[in-house]
């Protein structure tokens, strides 16, 4: 979903309720709230939105890099980045329908006989089926 | 803004200052505000849980992560019980946020 798409969502979510809202409005809003939160990280301040997560920011200390062009050191000083900790409403329904993917099949290579060269060109499939975890051979 | 009881230095933003801001910004009534604020949350939230990622331009991207089952410890008694393999959101930065946050001096 993208800032537009979402634009749109939240303009199907607030026409359904008697409301002036325009889509205009809405992405005068989204740009605003968005806007709001990067000053606030930006000032050095938290972000607490419950049952959805905090922003913080996390301090990196300064290090040595290196020019990946020259192989020169760098001196780099300390900064911060901005840190998402998601809250337990979302933690739990993004796991809600997650299946855990089953371990790839153990493939038995079984040497089938007397197929000539030919008989095996024939019957090789025409299409290359990509699923990844369930060879057909 | 909610000042931290141990931090004088930080605030803390919340749902209601950012709808605050918007009464105050774009004129919207509280009553709207809040709904923009509550349903922008909850889009975000219900994108992610329909394995949907998210990307806001300017801002950063909300990923998702599928986690193998690993080796974990209680921490209070030391007893060793696996972590369930799991579904977790990250979110990443986006270049112009990661700008504005960097050069934040604390002192």
């Amino acid at each position: 979903m993208t800032k537009s798409e979402l634009i749109d969502n939240l303009s199907k979510d607030l026409s359904q309720e008697q409301s002036n809202l325009k889509s205009q409005d809405i992405e005068l809003a989204v740009k605003c709230i968005l806007e709001h939160m990067s000053q606030a990280l930006a000032s050095g301040d938290r972000i607490e939105i419950r049952g959805f997560g905090s922003f913080s920011l996390h301090f990196r200390p300064p290090r040595t890099g290196r020019n990946p062009k020259t192989g020169e050191p760098v001196e780099l000083e300390g900064k911060y980045v901005p840190h998402f900790k998601p809250g337990k409403d979302l933690r739990d329904r993004v796991n809600r329908n997650f299946q855990p993917p089953e371990p790839d099949p153990v493939v038995k290579v079984v040497a089938r006989v007397g197929v000539t060269d030919k008989q095996r060109i024939v019957s090789m499939p025409k299409f290359r089926i990509k699923t990844g975890k369930n060879p057909i051979f | 803004m909610n000042k931290d009881i141990l931090d004088d230095s930080v605030a803390t933003l919340t749902k209601a200052d950012i709808a605050e801001h918007l009464f105050h910004e774009l004129g919207l009534n509280k009553r709207e505000a809040k709904d923009v604020v509550d349903s922008f949350f909850e889009r975000i939230r219900d994108a992610l849980e329909n394995e949907q990622q998210v990307k806001l331009s300017g801002f950063g991207n909300f990923d998702l992560r599928n986690k193998k089952e690993r080796p974990g410890r209680n921490p209070k008694t030391g007893e060793e019980i696996p972590i369930s393999a799991r579904r977790v959101v990250t979110f990443r930065p986006g270049q112009k946020l990661k700008s504005r946050v960097e050069s934040y001096a604390s002192e």
